[in-house]
């Protein structure tokens, strides 16, 4: 970072001795994963900046713009309608949950045995070391797994402005109707938070915007089906955390710039792996910054990730919102529609994951697919057998790991998935 | 054309010398805090045309000439492969993993699972438990093997397993009996893993541990099935690599 931002993060209360503390790991994380990689494309030092400011410029941007009278709404959860809050004229950001930091602290209220991520929001917010979370005017916890549901009633006790979001657990009617009248609610306190009523102009606007930024995905994602793969997985995933973080409309012009170059090297049939580099897709719970750790051992045992199946990634940028619509209500029954596609564990039965994952390794050539569940995240975990099951009586080779954010079983992981990688080999 | 497999454990390192199709060196050693000198020392005075590392300190020989890197797993799937050719099942115990493999008709490895972060139900967690018993490793397996019954344990954290074994002994508990139910503990922990890959004959034992009479007597008892095990099950990982080396100079 260029300017010294330490009287901003004051101001928000972080703890700066922590916060400095985490901002060196980080930045030591960032150089090995990240910028020892070859050939990396040049589009990727956009992202890059956006890493080493997203502490800083970034959050200075969302300070400017509250002094706009324009509100920040932080969410942990790709349910959370990013088309809502925009059309409020308000930022959406995800919130901190990748890093192995303030577990101690985190376990005052949580049991051991609850996954990383869940963690992770804990020890984040007591630690004081996320900006984004203290800047929030509004954080939105949602009702997904148990761990989530039971945990926010904890969470909020430490953060004064928690929105609770429910959500339902089956693809039925009733399911869609709870998902409705909860956007319903979203709407109306997103409108109260704001001063800012939602209309058909505004919402048709904040669509766009996110549909523009998922198509700029789409295409990223399109891209990578070619071998030699032009990008490697660490970089895309990468990009794919970014969207949670940036300004839309510039994030969606860096995608396309991105592509653009990616196409060039398409053309040359240059790569940042050989062509006969095994290619494979990583599968399950959500990798939020800084959780690098699978992608980054995958990669230096030589086989190249091209797709997530993931919330970051493809389940949380499939599909577009369709904009037709002459009333709020319309538009919103499509915001709807849209989001009832997800394909989130939580859901009972949840069948269109595998059907999405033998697609997607189908269009993306694909020869394996590594399944990651965090450790105690039972609906990833519970549902893995039968993804592992669905998919190599398609063919398709399943490695099937359980992992958390802790450094301790690189080396167990690295025996793993290199074994699996010899194995498509064969 | 001399092929050298090495087999880099967490608790011994073996090494196995092939000049052309025949063997004729192989040496275990306990491995320490520093693997490299007891490598150094292992290969020394070895001319080797080509060195295959396995285990979990094959790193050891990234990027060195005329070396390749294969994983434990490959390794076992390879040497097993070649001793027993309609092995469909292995499992491995050796001092800090327990890996289950299942082969295809042609010797492929096609699911494997491997214990998780700790020592429970491998060859550390018998050592440690023979030394609370005050029994070598030896006479551990034999009294385990001849014991008509067995002492429940309970706990699977090695810790916690050594405590329940010391107050079952202070509560007069018959020394063999209790040695039983820590190998019956190991195999359980075992077949669970067997379980998640499917148990298929021809099932082979290896590993360190495959050299215990009583997990393999307690293993056959458990599977209903016949365990099949070689003569030096923990040479298995140095030999496949020596397979492995052969099977890259074909292709070349």
């Amino acid at each position: 970072m260029s300017t010294d931002y330490h009287k901003m993060w004051a101001e928000l209360g972080l703890d700066l001795k922590m916060h400095d503390a985490l901002l060196n790991v980080l930045g030591e994380g960032y150089q090995q994963t990240f910028l020892t990689q070859k050939n990396r494309p040049e589009g990727m030092q956009y992202f890059d900046f956006v890493m080493s400011e997203v502490h800083g410029l970034r959050i200075k941007e969302l300070r400017d713009a509250q002094a706009e009278g324009r509100v920040v709404v932080g969410s942990f959860c790709v349910f959370v309608p990013e088309e809502l809050i925009l059309a409020v004229d308000g930022i959406s950001v995800g919130l901190c949950t990748g890093a192995e930091f303030g577990f101690d602290l985190a376990e005052k209220y949580l049991p051991r045995n609850t996954c990383s991520l869940i963690k992770s929001a804990f020890g984040f917010n007591l630690s004081k070391v996320c900006p984004y979370m203290e800047s929030a005017d509004m954080i939105v916890g949602e009702n997904t797994c148990d761990g989530k549901k039971k945990s926010y009633e904890e969470f909020g006790k430490l953060v004064k402005n928690l929105y609770m979001m429910d959500l339902p657990q089956t693809k039925s009617a009733s399911g869609k109707a709870l998902l409705k009248a909860e956007y319903q609610r979203f709407q109306k306190a997103l409108e109260e938070l704001s001063g800012k009523k939602i209309t058909v102009e505004n919402l048709k606007k904040g669509i766009e915007i996110v549909n523009n930024k998922r198509k700029a995905i789409h295409r990223l994602a399109k891209l990578r089906a070619a071998d030699p793969a032009p990008i490697s997985g660490l970089d895309a995933l990468l990009i794919n955390q970014i969207y949670f973080y940036d300004n839309p409309v510039r994030f969606t012009e860096s995608v396309n710039k991105t592509c653009d170059e990616l196409e060039e090297r398409i053309s040359k049939k240059e790569g940042v792996f050989p062509p006969d580099a095994p290619r494979l897709l990583v599968s399950g719970c959500p990798m939020a910054v800084p959780n690098w750790k699978l992608p980054t051992i995958i990669e230096q045992s030589g086989a190249v990730i091209v797709g997530e199946e993931s919330c970051v990634g493809e389940r949380g940028t499939r599909n577009e919102t369709v904009i037709e619509g002459n009333s709020v209500e319309e538009l919103l029954d499509n915001i709807i529609e849209r989001y009832f596609q997800i394909d989130c564990a939580i859901f009972t039965p949840n069948p269109d994951r595998k059907d999405h994952l033998i697609e997607m390794a189908e269009k993306y050539k694909a020869d394996g697919v590594v399944h990651y569940s965090l450790q105690f995240c039972q609906p990833y975990d519970i549902e893995s057998h039968n993804v592992e099951k669905e998919l190599e009586e398609a063919e398709i080779p399943v490695l099937n790991l359980v992992t958390d954010y802790s450094a301790e079983d690189m080396g167990q992981l690295s025996t793993r998935v290199e074994a699996f990688i010899e194995r498509i080999k064969e | 054309m001399i092929n050298v497999g090495l087999d880099i454990g967490s608790r011994t390192i073996k090494l196995v010398v092939f000049k052309d199709y025949e063997m004729i060196h192989q040496d275990v050693r306990k491995n320490s805090f520093d693997n490299k000198q007891i490598t150094e020392e292992l290969l020394a005075g070895i001319p080797y045309d080509h060195l295959t590392a396995t285990g979990y300190g094959r790193h050891l020989f990234d990027n060195t000439p005329n070396c390749s890197i294969i994983s434990e797993i490959k390794a076992f799937a390879l040497g097993v492969h070649s001793v027993f050719p309609h092995c469909r099942t292995i499992l491995d115990i050796g001092g800090q993993d327990t890996k289950a493999i299942s082969l295809d008709a042609r010797g492929r490895m096609k699911k494997f699972v491997m214990n998780d972060k700790c020592a429970a139900g491998t060859g550390r967690f018998l050592e440690i438990m023979a030394n609370a018993l005050n029994y070598s490793l030896s006479e551990f397996g034999e009294a385990a093997f001849q014991a008509d019954r067995a002492e429940k344990i309970n706990n699977m954290c090695t810790v916690f397993a050594e405590s329940e074994v010391i107050s079952l002994l202070s509560k007069g508990a018959d020394r063999s009996e209790v040695a039983r139910g820590i190998h019956e503990s190991i195999v359980s922990r075992a077949f669970s893993q067997l379980q998640k890959i499917g148990l298929e004959d021809d099932i082979v034992f290896v590993g360190g541990v495959a050299f215990n009479p009583a997990v393999k007597k307690i293993l056959q008892d458990v599977c209903r099935k016949k365990i099949l095990t070689p003569d030096n099950p923990q040479i298995i990982g140095a030999l496949g690599c020596v397979l492995y080396a052969r099977s890259q100079e074909r292709e070349n």
